[in-house]
């Protein structure tokens, strides 16, 4: 009876684990990629320079400009990603008298200048990918990355329930003994990683939770907004009554930050000049564990403190402390790294659990070398999926470099370089014997990541000497993490070629595993 | 249970498209109608409540989609599943009918 239901669980594993391990390998790649969206942004802005403000001067300098630039405005806000974010975003509402094409938004850099960068979609680009996907609808492309996170937590519970020797593959981990060896990997990295793997996929679902599940509001409000104003409130501009100076934004921030003891996100001015206007300071994303921030709304004249919102209760306690988790935007250093290590394991989880799927059914093959139809897309769809992404995003940081710096519609090149990049690789899978596909992919992608430092050094002033001998620790780190990142692969392509080579690989394909068997 | 293991290996195809079918669409249904019960029926407020009642939605529907792989009889399943939301759906128009909604 117990092994009748582990048995299914295992059924229900590995079909959940196929259908949907591609998608899922895209969302862990380009998710775990933004734990360092900010520092992977100020790469692609080599322009910007980050000039370390304390919070209230900076928010002061903002307000400065916007006042300068946009007098006749209806509302304005200054967002902050955070302390480690290179510049300031800048919107605002035109007034009435502003032509209908004039200028919504800008970045100001940390001395409060306009920065005058390449214009890129930046590390926001693989964050948003992760789950609203590209080129397709966000509403639709959200259903489908729950359906694969849904897929993901059932696959995890059911891994679970297969798994017999739970402890002991903790420490088991043996290489290069073919199947064994990927069925190690994806249990060392699934087991040992298990509390990350299993948090990062039900937060995920909780951070999209009302789009998915939208039937615990309805069952008590009636009209959705109606929770979602009380839940996320939004004060919005009133009629202008007549002018008046706006007071100093600084000390409104400082008491903001006093009060709190966290840093600021964000400063909304509502009829900035106007006799009603007022200032809404948040939380900074990296305040608090909770993504949920704290506000304070001051009277723009007098500077008199109006309200405080102050997200209570268990329940919203619970889910904006889920959602941070799940971001991990308040992690700094140490943290963040081991955030990333773990995002590591849950792509080398899937990945080899999808290699795992062909390497157990190419030993049961009638006719290893004219395997049937199923198992050839499963194979290509592998290189297309688990090679082609990482090729895409080392093109998409070289277009960074490469791309004329002026132009319009830059951003939206640098993202169609990295799928063009990425669709070839599905290509190529397609049209080249699969053992011969897997070491080109990987030896291509190895190759695309170690040029990134090189292009960079040679289309822009801050190479990696000069980062190393600034001190300059994020762009250090982006192209030292490139040159590991192509390590990694090249040695992965250096394994599948010998695999390929050797002269026991006829013997060992038969037996036990893929040429690739221990390529990553 | 050892019939869901020869089903599913064995590859009948009709039990399993039925196992899907009631695994995910009957399921989704099923858990917001659950859903919706624990969200009129958790203490806190109508908010906290809401909040509360989604954050377990989750857990429902995974917990569902596993049983429906688990169980040894297709037809019991469904007639399990289906009961288990009409109650709870009928329970959900009750209480919505007689408390209102904001």
């Amino acid at each position: 009876m117990k092994n009748g239901f582990r048995q299914s669980m295992a059924w229900l594993h590995t079909w959940t684990g196929l259908l949907l391990g591609w998608l899922l390998f895209a969302i862990f790649v380009t998710g775990t990629s933004s734990y360092f969206q900010e520092e992977i942004t100020a790469w692609m802005t080599p322009e910007i320079r980050s000039v370390p403000a304390d919070g209230p001067t900076r928010f002061a300098a903002a307000t400065r400009w916007l006042e300068r630039e946009v007098p006749g405005a209806s509302e304005w806000s200054v967002y902050s990603a955070g302390k480690r974010a290179a510049g300031l975003q800048l919107y605002w509402v035109n007034g009435p008298d502003a032509p209908a094409d004039a200028p919504t938004d800008a970045r100001l850099d940390g001395a409060g200048r306009k920065a005058d960068a390449r214009e890129t979609a930046g590390g926001d680009f693989l964050y948003r990918f992760h789950y609203n996907l590209h080129y397709i609808n966000w509403y639709w492309a959200r259903w489908i990355v729950g359906i694969a996170a849904m897929a993901m937590l059932v696959a995890i519970f059911s891994g679970i329930v297969t798994h017999k020797k739970i402890i002991a593959d903790f420490f088991l981990l043996r290489l290069g003994k073919g199947q064994r060896s990927w069925l190690d990997a994806h249990n060392a990295s699934s087991v040992l990683f298990l509390p990350f793997i299993l948090m990062i996929t039900y937060t995920g679902l909780v951070s999209l939770a009302t789009h998915y599940m939208p039937w615990g509001i309805a069952a008590n409000y009636a009209n959705e907004e109606k929770f979602f104003e009380a839940t996320f409130p939004w004060p919005v501009p009133a009629e202008k009554v007549g002018s008046a100076p706006l007071i100093a934004v600084a000390p409104l921030v400082e008491h903001a930050e006093r009060t709190w003891g966290a840093g600021t996100g964000s400063v909304r001015i509502l009829n900035p000049g106007d006799r009603t206007a007022q200032v809404i300071v948040s939380t900074a994303p990296d305040a608090s564990m909770s993504v949920r921030p704290r506000s304070m709304t001051f009277d723009g004249v007098t500077g008199k403190l109006i309200s405080a919102h102050n997200p209570s209760g268990a329940a919203t306690a619970t889910e904006g402390t889920m959602i941070g988790l799940h971001a991990g935007r308040f992690a700094s250093g140490v943290l963040r790294t081991l955030y990333f290590l773990s995002g590591v394991a849950g792509c080398v989880m899937v990945a080899s659990g999808l290699i795992l799927w062909t390497v157990k059914r190419r030993a049961k093959l009638p006719d290893p070398d004219r395997p049937h139809f199923g198992f050839r897309l499963v194979e290509k769809l592998n290189i297309g999926a688990i090679g082609g992404l990482p090729l895409g995003m080392a093109v998409y940081f070289l277009a960074n470099r490469l791309l004329p710096v002026e132009g319009a519609g830059r951003s939206d090149r640098e993202i169609a370089a990295l799928f063009i990049a990425w669709g070839g690789v599905f290509v190529w899978a397609a049209v080249r014997p699969s053992a011969r596909a897997w070491i080109e992919v990987l030896a291509v992608t190895a190759a695309a990541f170690a040029l990134v430092p090189v292009v960079s050094a040679l289309t822009t002033d801050r190479s990696l000497i000069a980062s190393l001998a600034n001190g300059d620790m994020v762009f250090a780190g982006f192209d030292l993490s490139m040159l590991l990142v192509a390590a990694g692969f090249g040695r992965a392509a250096a394994k599948a070629k010998r695999r390929a080579t050797s002269p026991k690989a006829g013997v060992r394909k038969r037996t036990a595993g893929s040429p690739v068997t221990e390529a990553a | 249970m050892s019939r869901a293991v020869d089903i599913l290996h064995g590859g009948r195809w009709r039990d399993i498209a039925a196992r899907v079918l009631a695994a995910v669409p009957l399921n989704y249904a099923v858990t917001s109608a659950l859903t919706m019960l624990i969200a009129r029926l958790l203490p806190g407020g109508a908010q906290q409540a809401s909040v509360g009642a989604t954050l377990m939605s989750f857990l429902i529907f995974a917990g569902l989609a596993m049983t429906a792989f688990a169980v040894r009889s297709v037809s019991r399943l469904w007639a399990g599943l289906i009961a288990t939301g009409v109650i709870a759906a009928l329970a959900d128009w009750y209480l919505i009918a007689w408390g209102g909604r904001l």
